[in-house]
């Protein structure tokens, strides 16, 4: 028993039902706000969708904000769907991402590695300094942390870790921490 | 970017995304193709090239996979040294192996130029090119060798087309180990 799958190294994000992403809002089309989630159309999310909303009580959400949520429809034939609660109805850290911060793009091979259990680069960074971060399986990834120049050496590094090997990086950051 | 010899191309690809309505195909990518020349605007040898080039990604590309999406494949000549269509070909299997689109099979390009005397030759000079009977360039697949493309450029024979086919189809196994070699060099940090 048991499913097997390939996945490959790809910069370019094709939307699958069920993935966590981060979207940039583009537009606001009457009850549904249009996203860039970086796939070949833009993304729907209806402004129910989101914890407590309701018809009197909409949520605050501008053009240009960022949006963290999942796919309930994403297939090749269909303009994907997105919504920022789970099953339950519960938010569960979805939703609008909050002010500040940095939002920059790598590649799908990394986010995979970031995400897989035991990931030791987000361990070894958060020992260097407290921070915010918010992954996107489309290849996106926000970053806040107290100062402008801490949020910056974060980006580096993770931008960075794609082609550095463990050493490398253990020595990138002892070399910070030193400073 | 590519280069047997002297022959240079680059190659960008860009997709699936958006495809402007007048472009969209139902139920499958639309994949157009633009090369560049080194001097001057496209001309209509350009626009031709394009053709081959489309024809034969659209074979190999499963398209199927992303409808209502557009591909987009740019090449730029750096510098033509003869071969130019068959350097096309490989830079433009390279980029879709890059960005890991969904492929049937790969394929490479091989150009054989036939001398008056009979003799075949793999991946002519321009002089030799200019020398030939007849120049053919065929695109090959990577499973079982079969042909994707071929097109000519002057007077051959059957028999002769044929033998060229089968130096092209020896050909292409040193060419598809190049893609696996850079591909293992690529991916192995």
């Amino acid at each position: 028993g048991g499913a097997y799958w390939v996945d490959s190294q790809q910069k370019r994000y094709v939307p699958v039902k069920g993935d966590h992403v981060i979207g940039i809002v583009t537009a606001k089309a009457g009850d549904v706000f249009r996203l860039d989630v970086g796939g070949s159309e833009p993304a729907s999310l209806s402004y129910l969708a989101f914890e407590g909303a309701t018809k009197r009580n909409r949520p605050n959400v501008q053009v240009g904000d960022l949006i963290y949520g999942q796919f309930v429809v994403a297939n090749k034939d269909m303009e994907p769907e997105m919504v920022c609660i789970d099953s339950s109805g519960k938010s569960s850290g979805m939703g609008i991402i909050g002010q500040d911060g940095f939002l920059f793009k790598v590649s799908l091979g990394l986010i995979r590695k970031l995400l897989a259990p035991k990931c030791e680069i987000i361990q070894e960074l958060s020992q260097l300094y407290p921070f915010e971060l918010v992954i996107g399986m489309n290849g996106r990834i926000w970053v806040k942390a107290k100062t402008v120049q801490q949020t910056l050496i974060i980006v580096n590094i993770l931008e960075a870790c794609e082609y550095m090997t463990a050493e490398q990086r253990k020595q990138a950051l002892a070399k910070l921490s030193g400073n | 970017s590519l280069s047997p010899g002297d022959t240079s191309v680059l190659a960008g690809l860009y997709g699936p995304a958006e495809a402007k309505i007048s472009k969209e195909l139902p139920d499958r990518a639309a994949l157009e193709v633009l090369l560049r020349p080194k001097v001057g605007l496209p001309g209509v040898l350009e626009r031709s090239r394009e053709q081959l080039l489309r024809q034969t990604c659209e074979a190999v590309v499963l398209g199927v996979l992303h409808p209502r999406t557009t591909i987009s494949l740019v090449l730029q000549v750096l510098s033509d040294a003869g071969s130019l269509l068959s350097c096309c070909l490989n830079a433009a299997c390279m980029a879709l192996l890059d960005t890991g689109l969904p492929l049937a099979t790969l394929f490479c390009g091989v150009t054989c130029a036939l001398q008056p005397d009979g003799t075949i030759l793999l991946d002519p000079t321009a002089r030799q090119e200019q020398e030939a009977r007849a120049i053919l360039t065929f695109a090959i697949a990577s499973s079982e060798r079969k042909v994707l493309m071929a097109t000519t450029k002057g007077s051959c024979s059957v028999e002769e087309m044929q033998q060229c086919l089968a130096a092209a189809q020896r050909a292409a196994n040193t060419i598809f180990q190049f893609y696996r070699d850079s591909v293992r060099r690529r991916y192995s940090k």
